[in-house]
Order: C-alpha cells, then sequence, then structure tokens
C-alpha cells in the first residue's frame, strides 16, 4: 500500500487578488444605492451607525461576489471578460475563495444585526443566499430569465439601506427595488448582445443565446418602455420634487430612444454597447438626483426653521 | 507503506522525529511578500473591526447613559 500525503503549493495571491474576488464594481454600485436607500429614509441615523451599516452592506455584497467566483470558476474560465479572474487565473483556489466569501457573509450579516438592526440583517442575508443560490447555482445555467429573477438581489440594497436606518420597510424603498429591478435586464442584455459568443462557449443560456438577437433587442425596448416611466414614480407619487422628476423623465425618455436604436439595429452592437453605457449613468443620476432632492429639501427646511 | 511527509517518514522508519526539516517547504520571496501583505490586510481589517465595535458601544451606550441623573 502506498500513501502519497500531497501538499497544496503555497498561495501566492496577494491583497489585490481578494479584493478582485469581492468584484469592487458591482460593490461600489450596491454601496450606492444603498446610501441612497439609507440617506433618504425620513429619521435621523447615528454617522457611526450609518457607516457601521454600510460597512457591513459593502463587505455582504463582497462575500456574494467572492462566493459567485467560487462557483463559477469554470465559467469564468471560458469567457474573455472573466478569465482573468483570481481563480481561473490559478491565483486563489476555489476553496479559499469559498472559505473567503462564507467568512465574510457570517460576519457581514452576524455584525449588521447585533450593531445596526435585525431587519437589515436578515434582508442582507437574503439578497446573499438569493444571488449565490438562487442565481449563481440554480438560474444562471438553466434559464434565459436568469438575470431577470437574479435581478432580484441586484435591487435589494436600497432596501437594506432604508431598513438599517428605520428598521422598518415603507413603499419608497420598494419603489427603488422595483427601479433596479427593471433596469437590469436592458442592462446586462445589452451587454449579453456582444458577448453572446462568450456565453454560447461558457453555455450560459443568456437571451441572445438562445433566442437570438432579434428577441432580445425587442425584450430589452420592453422593459426600457417599462423603466422609464417607473423611474419618475418618486416624483408622481410624491416622494421627490420636481427637478427629480424632470431629470427622470429627460434620463427615460434617452434610455427609451437608445433602445429603440437597439432595436433598428440590424448588423453591428455599437447601440448595444452605447445603451450598456448609459444604463449605468441612468442609475447612477437617476439615484443621485433622489439623494440631491431629499438633501436640498432637508436643507431649505432647516433654513425655515432657523429664519423663524 | 510510504508516506511523503517529513515527520511521519522518520517515525515509520522507526528512526524518532525529523529535525532535518529537508522535506519542509521554503517559501519563496514572492510566497513570502504575498502571506506579509495577507497578514497585514487580516490584521488592519480586525483592527478596524475592533474600532467598529468600540464606536458603536458608546454610541449605544453613551444615548442610554447621557440622560440619567447624576
Amino acid at each position: 500500500m502506498s500513501l502519497i500525503v500531497t501538499r497544496a503549493e503555497p498561495s501566492v495571491a496577494g491583497v489585490g487578488d481578494y479584493i478582485t474576488l469581492m468584484k469592487p464594481r458591482v460593490m461600489s454600485l450596491v454601496v450606492f444605492t444603498a446610501i441612497v436607500g439609507l440617506l433618504i429614509a425620513p429619521v435621523h441615523v447615528h454617522p457611526v451607525i450609518a457607516l457601521t451599516a454600510l460597512i457591513c452592506i459593502t463587505v455582504g455584497a463582497g462575500a456574494a461576489g467572492a462566493l459567485n467566483m467560487w462557483y463559477d470558476a469554470d465559467i469564468d474560465a471560458c469567457m474573455a471578460r472573466t478569465a482573468g479572474r483570481p481563480i481561473p487565473r490559478g491565483r486563489i483556489t476555489p476553496g479559499e475563495a469559498a472559505g473567503f466569501g462564507m467568512t465574510l457573509a457570517a460576519f457581514s450579516v452576524v455584525s449588521l444585526g447585533l450593531l445596526v438592526n435585525f431587519v437589515a440583517a436578515a434582508l442582507l442575508a437574503f439578497t446573499i443566499a438569493f444571488y449565490v443560490v438562487i442565481y449563481t447555482i440554480w438560474l444562471k445555467r438553466s434559464t434565459s430569465q436568469n438575470i431577470v429573477i437574479g435581478g432580484v438581489a441586484g435591487a435589494l440594497p436600497p432596501m437594506i439601506g432604508w431598513a438599517a436606518a428605520t428598521g422598518s420597510l415603507a413603499v419608497e424603498p420598494v419603489l427603488l427595488f422595483l427601479i433596479i429591478f427593471f433596469w437590469t435586464p436592458p442592462h446586462f442584455w445589452a451587454l449579453a448582445l456582444f458577448r453572446s459568443e462568450d456565453y454560447a462557449r461558457a453555455k450560459v443560456p443568456m437571451l441572445p443565446v438562445v433566442a437570438g438577437d432579434r428577441e432580445t433587442r425587442r425584450q430589452i425596448l420592453l422593459y426600457a418602455l417599462v423603466l422609464a416611466p417607473l423611474g419618475t414614480a418618486p416624483w408622481f407619487l410624491g416622494y421627490a420634487g420636481p427637478l427629480f422628476g424632470a431629470v427622470a423623465l429627460a434620463l427615460g425618455a434617452v434610455m427609451i430612444a437608445l433602445a429603440l436604436r437597439v432595436r433598428a439595429e440590424k448588423h453591428g452592437h455599437r447601440a448595444g454597447k452605447q445603451l450598456f453605457g448609459f444604463s449605468l449613468l441612468y442609475l447612477f443620476l437617476l439615484f443621485a438626483m433622489l439623494l440631491v432632492d431629499r438633501l436640498s429639501a432637508g436643507l431649505f427646511d432647516h433654513l425655515g426653521h432657523l429664519a423663524e | 507503506m510510504t508516506i511523503v511527509s517529513g515527520t511521519m517518514n522518520r517515525a515509520a522508519d522507526g528512526q524518532g522525529p525529523d529535525n532535518s526539516f529537508k522535506n519542509r517547504i521554503k517559501l519563496t520571496e514572492q510566497q513570502l511578500r504575498a502571506r506579509r501583505a495577507r497578514s497585514i490586510a487580516i490584521a488592519l481589517a480586525l483592527g478596524a473591526f475592533v474600532v467598529v465595535i468600540f464606536l458603536v458601544t458608546l454610541v449605544r451606550l453613551g444615548s442610554n447613559i447621557a440622560p440619567r441623573p447624576m
């Protein structure tokens, strides 16, 4: 009998590899939308508690990213966009990524629960579980509606931010959830249009791979038509002022115009790339305007009290 | 039975524990640098965690203690 005890090669992974594992670009969008959810809540939150909540949400988002990269390492290795990630490159082993992700997930959820409140912690736990189990493990490889249903995870951060501030939920954060939920399909399908060969090689059933470019372009337009009025909802439901309403209308009009160009495009992916780029700007400006609207309203109230 | 591991190999041969260190892994310069960087990052993260717990404790306790009559 021969028993060979092999040793794993000691890791050469640097801090940067672990930061990459947390998907910093996705994390920045999550943190930004969570900040908006937290700051527009109609309660005063102590800055230390607000900062603690944001750190926990950031780390939780990073944990979800690391667990996604752990499970999707085989897919990532087949796609040009993701082949340079730490696991396919051999910098971090899948086991290390799984351990890192699980540790961060546990730390972030428990800390948010003990230091801020349990409603926010439960939502964060649900978000991480949804992204990893429902989206990454189940939907991503099995249906062309993967990013539609999986979009729930990306849409929850403003609700976590609001819950961190208030300890409860309301219509306003649900509106923000719906905006991100309906923003996700046109954003990701615009990307999938010009990356469809990559997805096909990795056997990921994205809509352009399964249903073709024509159907994808049609559905991008449909979602843009729902998104544009939904983006103005905080204004016409009375949660935001006319400045927000004007900006939301203008952004929605551009979104629809670009979706129409994508629909009309027969060859190439110029319009798809433009829509992908603009969709990021759309979400950023819409949420930034909501923040500006709320903070300026608070400032005017404060000045009014001082004048009295 | 062959066990490729310093200590176990010697123990199997009845020669006592391995003190030669010849089978131990010697980290390369790059591996040492990476380990040092990871260790510093973990230390900083734990330090930040302690500071956060301390500040939140101050805020939570402070708001309960402040209204109390002296």
